[in-house]
């Protein structure tokens, strides 16, 4: 990044979108999903407030984007078929 | 009582013993807890006072004008954008003279965004006509809201005042406050009683018009109360000396200048850290002090220029006016002018920068340097990443 | 003068955890300071918070660099900060896991402890089971594992702050307190 004042840009601007913001790290807590227990429902990726529910094709099982899922647990808490536990993240 | 306090939760309990009966309020970071602990103690009872949460500050400031006018005395705080929206009603509240107190969470003005502590948004007020008090802790910041009541509502005063709190350095520090009892600040701040107020029973007008023929002179009226507030100011602390047994030494505070070769002039939080690296300094036998700003509107000329026999002299800006030096550095200069000492302005402390122990060791020995081989320059920009490896 | 730093998460109490201990030494006739690393406050964020007591009034108004004491409200904060950073070479470490504290993987030759104020805060149910508060059990271990402000010093400091379950919150102090593995 920037060494002194004379690299600036002089206009304030971020080298990256906000996808560069690795909020992953903000976890306590992390969701795992029970494929056996999940029906595709999709309300997991429908109320994730960090869009880290990923679903790349209708049809297909859901996955956690784990670089930015902050841990919220809202996933597991509005899992219909209880498909989603939070668990300690590890050491 | 020995209580465990932030400056924001000192700042809304001296409101309270001070009885304030209107406050308006819209809140702001960081000044936000003061408008939150206001409602509460109101919404409890435990203050008798109208509580409004107004739409903007301009507003805020607005329904205060009023309220004085009534003969209320009133209450509201803010900070950085805020305090810039209320900027032309803060030159209706000192232009028609009404005793508001407000402390303000000194922090930086956007863009771009930032929402730590600096002085620039009340320095750039310095004009308009309000006293200003800057605080070094907690402790000070009750005392001083009330002192400044006492001051702002002398009839000989009748100016408004801000309360200068460092934004999160002091509004979100937790540190010891002695909370004085309330017959002792009644004691010490009787009610407001104005003559005249507004009231329906006998109508006048207020604010109205004023002509060519009399503006000069109302302009001049408040310079000269202004500069009266600065006797009103010490005797203000000295009586708050005899009934609390603490005060803060007038309108400059000086702390080991009197046998120093160099003195800092430096205002709020970061003196306190100033005075620690002194008496750091003086062990190794340096002659070195701190004159703490503690009152910046009225100006301390008289105290600034019992300064002049210090052969260096160094004063912290916590903001930068986009001119010829900071703000606070230019009015010192200019009430030394005519002395032979050599005046340098340390820039520093900005939109959340920590003023460490360090940085300010590095100004002393910097000002004892200049002592010895003259000076350097004459703006330097403290803990500015240069490239240098001076931080 | 005794420094300390509390390493936490937005939303686990690390900046009350620092109030309340400078509270419990302020009315144990001591003075003290506690602020935050002023930061934007988002939940599960890395936060830091800072804790001076001393003898004498305080007059710094500056950051603590050089810590006697480290408190970590969270082990993974410890793959993802510096925890002992500045850490003074006669400090202490009290880390919030359910592990030994050799199996941190801290390279220090300070004194490490462990509480697991996770499962006393969840047992008590202090504050979501995503985001159990965790900061009142700890404050109970530290006061074992420093031993310069008494516990009950802390627990009423807890009883004073804490904005709700005030008996659960200095239960957990106490808990913590008394489950202190040497």
């Amino acid at each position: 990044m920037y060494e002194t004042y004379r690299d600036l840009p002089p206009i304030q601007i971020t080298t990256e979108s906000t996808k560069g913001n690795q909020t992953g790290t903000w976890r306590t807590f992390r969701p795992v999903i029970d494929l056996d227990k999940c029906d595709r429902c999709y309300t997991c990726w429908i109320f994730c407030p960090d869009v880290s529910i990923i679903v790349e094709e209708e049809g297909d099982y859901p996955s956690i984007d784990l670089i930015h899922c902050k841990g919220c647990g809202i996933c597991a808490n509005d899992c219909g078929p209880g498909a989603i536990t939070m668990e300690r993240e590890p050491l | 009582m020995i209580d465990a306090l932030t400056a924001n939760q000192a700042a809304a309990i001296a409101a309270k013993l001070a009885r304030i009966e209107v406050a308006a309020v819209y809140p702001i970071t960081p000044q936000t807890t003061i408008s939150e602990m206001m409602a509460e103690m109101v919404s409890r009872g435990e203050l008798d006072a109208r509580f409004m949460l107004m739409e903007s500050e301009h507003s805020a400031m607005s329904a205060l004008i009023g309220a004085s006018y009534v003969g209320a005395r009133t209450f509201t705080a803010t900070s950085s954008h805020g305090l810039a929206l209320m900027h032309e009603v803060l030159m209706w509240a000192s232009g028609v003279r009404r005793p508001i107190v407000m402390p303000v969470a000194a922090r930086t003005i956007g863009g771009p965004w930032n929402i730590w502590g600096e002085h620039m948004d009340v320095i750039t007020e310095r004009d308009v006509g309000w006293m200003q008090f800057y605080c070094e802790n907690n402790q000070e910041v009750l005392d001083t809201v009330l002192m400044a009541y006492k001051v702002s509502e002398d009839p000989s005063v009748m100016l408004p005042a801000m309360v200068v709190i460092d934004g999160f350095i002091l509004t979100h520090t937790v540190d010891a406050v002695s909370v004085p009892e309330q017959h002792l600040v009644d004691e010490y701040l009787p009610s407001f009683n104005p003559d005249p107020v507004l009231n329906i029973d006998d109508p006048r007008r207020f604010g109205g018009l004023i002509m060519p023929d009399w503006w000069t002179e109302f302009r001049y009226r408040i310079a000269l109360d202004m500069e009266g507030a600065k006797k009103r100011i010490q005797e203000a602390d000295a009586e708050f000396g005899k009934i609390f047994g603490r005060n803060y030494g007038g309108l400059v505070e000086n702390y080991r200048t009197d046998d120093a070769d160099v003195v800092l002039v430096i205002a709020g939080s970061a003196a306190g850290t100033a005075k620690e690296v002194v008496d750091h300094l003086r062990d190794e036998g340096l002659r070195v002090g701190v004159a703490r700003m503690r009152v910046f509107r009225p100006f301390p000329s008289e105290e600034i220029a019992e300064l002049n026999s210090k052969d260096v002299i160094g004063v912290f800006d916590r903001s930068y006016t986009f001119g010829d030096g900071g703000a606070m550095f230019n009015e010192v200069r200019s009430a030394m002018h005519g002395s032979d000492n050599i005046i340098k302005n340390y820039v520093g402390g900005l939109g959340g920068r920590d003023v460490t122990a360090a940085h300010i060791e590095w100004i002393f020995r910097n000002m004892l340097d200049i002592l010895d081989n003259g000076l350097d320059r004459k703006i330097e920009w403290v803990g500015l990443r240069d490239g240098s490896g001076r931080w | 003068m005794i420094e300390i730093r509390f390493h936490g998460r937005g939303g686990q109490g690390a900046v009350l955890a620092s109030e309340i201990l400078a509270r419990a030494a302020i009315m144990e006739g001591a003075n003290a300071s506690a602020f935050p690393f002023f930061g934007v406050e988002r939940k599960g964020s890395p936060v830091t918070a800072f804790c001076r007591i001393d003898d004498r009034p305080i007059r710094l108004h500056t950051g603590i660099y050089e810590p006697d004491h480290v408190v970590v409200l969270d082990q993974a904060l410890i793959q993802l900060t510096d925890v002992l950073t500045g850490l003074k070479d006669d400090g202490t470490v009290l880390v919030n896991s359910p592990h030994d504290p050799e199996d941190l993987g801290l390279s220090t030759d300070c004194k490490i402890d462990t509480v697991d104020a996770t499962s006393i805060a969840l047992e008590r149910r202090l504050g979501s089971k995503s985001s159990p508060i965790v900061n009142t059990a700890i404050l109970g271990g530290f006061a074992r594992q420093c031993e310069f402000v008494p516990i009950k010093a802390i627990l009423d400091s807890i009883r004073y702050m804490a904005p709700i379950k005030k008996e659960e919150n200095a239960k957990a102090a106490l808990e913590a307190y008394n489950r202190w593995r040497e």
